[in-house]
């Protein structure tokens, strides 16, 4: 028996099918995952991602800390209140720890870590923050409930109503609010508009209830994937990990190069190589005949010796037919040929971008 | 739980086989299969005129999730294959024994089947599983 959340209940009510996710019991999908798909790219839906782990980063040295802590730079976005900032957390060497979005809370900031790493995270959170003035704490009693979805944020406004109505109302992308004890803020993994909303463990249940009266649909982790895969996010784990360079994981656009004296963990060794030349990069596939690509087939690039990887494959339930992500030799062309089950299939190579609010975008 | 109709066979490798009134053998995946793979989006299935061989591969069935390959619970020649999985490969997840069916066999040897299980033997391979 794994961990559950809040809304353990309310999963098995709505016939959610339990698997093990990072040692939580958690919904999969509640009957068609394909169903829950369309259902965020049409209307909204909502993800109960209470398993992810929230650390605060308080005191005096609170920005110093983070600013050396990770690739990406908080001074971005210091002059927002509320402003979030999507961040790779990098050891010695330039790999990937895990991947994170840090909020400016005024004084302070907001972390969300993934669930899976949150013990590795934690440990070498707390080992920097010895050298500077900081206080990190976990917030275990906040649950976390994304609603994705072109309709997403009117049926929380609706739902909500006062106080919080406004603030939903008044939210730019990628911003996050407090209000009576919650935290509401624009931001999502799904490539649709839409709100994570982390919500005291006491009104959890309610929230949910009322967000089903009002027609969101209960999504499983299944959706969440899909959702994530064809908005051309990386999931952590499989398409970047400790021994991958943000560089080739598609996450140059947050490496904060800028200051050159902003010494950061991990800079040193992004230095020396960019200056030697990454040798693979991140790419989309996409192969509209049948068959789906997934995970660990081999990519053979003509003329390249070196092979590269899938890291994450799947049908895309929007575009019918499917989609993966790669990682391959940088030399790569428009095409790439793919090993499945015993043949080599041509597929087309993209920019690692396959759906934004509901629309194809290559 | 899943459904285990009583009248057809199974294999361990969760393909049913229902002998026709014809002499027949049409064949699927069980209920128990379609919940396991999740949403089934193509259906591979053997070419009409083909032969194929019991416990051997007659087709592939991918879903989201996973690529399974399905294996002939007999010997004999292929006579019809479900068309209408092209198009609707969700067929499978919502009738698994009824219209999400996959091809029809005429048997070598029809006798072959009474090494498959029966309903009660392939409701224990469920629950095992």
């Amino acid at each position: 028996m794994g961990n559950k959340t809040a809304l353990f209940a309310e999963h098995e009510a709505a016939g959610g099918k339990i698997v093990d996710f990072g040692g939580w019991d958690m919904p999969i999908n509640y009957g068609s995952q394909v169903e829950e798909h369309h259902k965020v790219r049409r209307e909204a839906g909502m993800f109960d991602v209470s398993h992810m782990t929230i650390v605060d980063v308080k005191g005096a040295g609170a920005k110093d800390f983070l600013r050396y802590l990770l690739a990406n730079d908080v001074e971005k976005i210091s002059s927002v209140t509320g402003k979030a900032m999507y961040t790779g957390m990098l050891n010695e060497q330039g790999g990937v720890i895990d991947d994170l979005i840090v909020y400016n809370m005024d004084g302070w900031y907001r972390t969300v870590v993934n669930c899976a790493t949150r013990e590795k995270d934690l440990a070498w959170m707390n080992e920097q923050a010895a050298a500077f003035e900081v206080e990190l704490s976990e917030r275990p009693e906040l649950s976390m409930l994304a609603v994705q979805g072109p309709e997403a944020i009117a049926k929380v406004a609706a739902v909500l109503g006062g106080n919080k109505a406004e603030v939903v109302n008044s939210l730019s992308v990628f911003q996050g609010l407090e209000v009576d004890g919650w935290f509401i803020a624009r931001t999502g993994y799904t490539g649709e508009d839409g709100l994570e909303i982390m919500v005291p463990e006491a009104a959890i249940v309610q929230f949910w209830k009322d967000l089903v009266a009002a027609d969101v649909a209960p999504c499983g982790l299944g959706a969440r994937d899909t959702l994530r895969l064809e908005a051309g996010m990386n999931l952590y784990g499989s398409d970047m990990d400790e021994a991958i360079l943000p560089m080739a994981a598609n996450m140059s656009w947050t490496i904060a190069w800028a200051p050159e004296d902003r010494d950061f963990i991990g800079r040193k060794a992004l230095e020396a190589a960019k200056e030697t030349g990454v040798k693979e990069k991140l790419v989309g596939l996409v192969m509209e005949q049948k068959g789906v690509l997934r995970a660990h087939q081999k990519v053979i690039v003509p003329g390249v010796e070196a092979t590269g990887e899938i890291t994450s494959g799947t049908f895309s339930p929007t575009l019918g037919y499917s989609i993966a992500m790669a990682r391959v030799p940088k030399e790569i062309g428009d095409t790439c040929l793919v090993e499945m089950r015993n043949k080599q299939v041509e597929v087309k190579v993209i920019k690692p971008s396959f759906v934004r609010n509901g629309k194809q975008v290559f | 739980m899943s459904e285990v109709r009583n009248e057809i066979k199974y294999l361990s490798s969760h393909e049913w086989a229902r002998v026709e009134a014809d002499g027949t053998v049409t064949v699927g995946i069980s209920d128990h299969a379609q919940d396991s793979l999740g949403d089934v989006v193509y259906v591979e299935v053997p070419e009409v005129g083909s032969q194929v061989n019991a416990g051997e591969e007659a087709g592939v069935v991918e879903s989201v999730k996973a690529a399974s390959d399905i294996f002939s619970p007999l010997t004999g020649e292929v006579v019809a294959v479900n068309e209408a999985l092209e198009d609707e490969p969700e067929t499978v997840n919502s009738s698994p024994y009824d219209d999400g069916w996959f091809f029809k066999v005429k048997p070598a040897d029809v006798s072959e089947l009474d090494a498959a299980l029966d309903a009660d033997a392939y409701r224990e391979v469920c629950e095992d599983a």
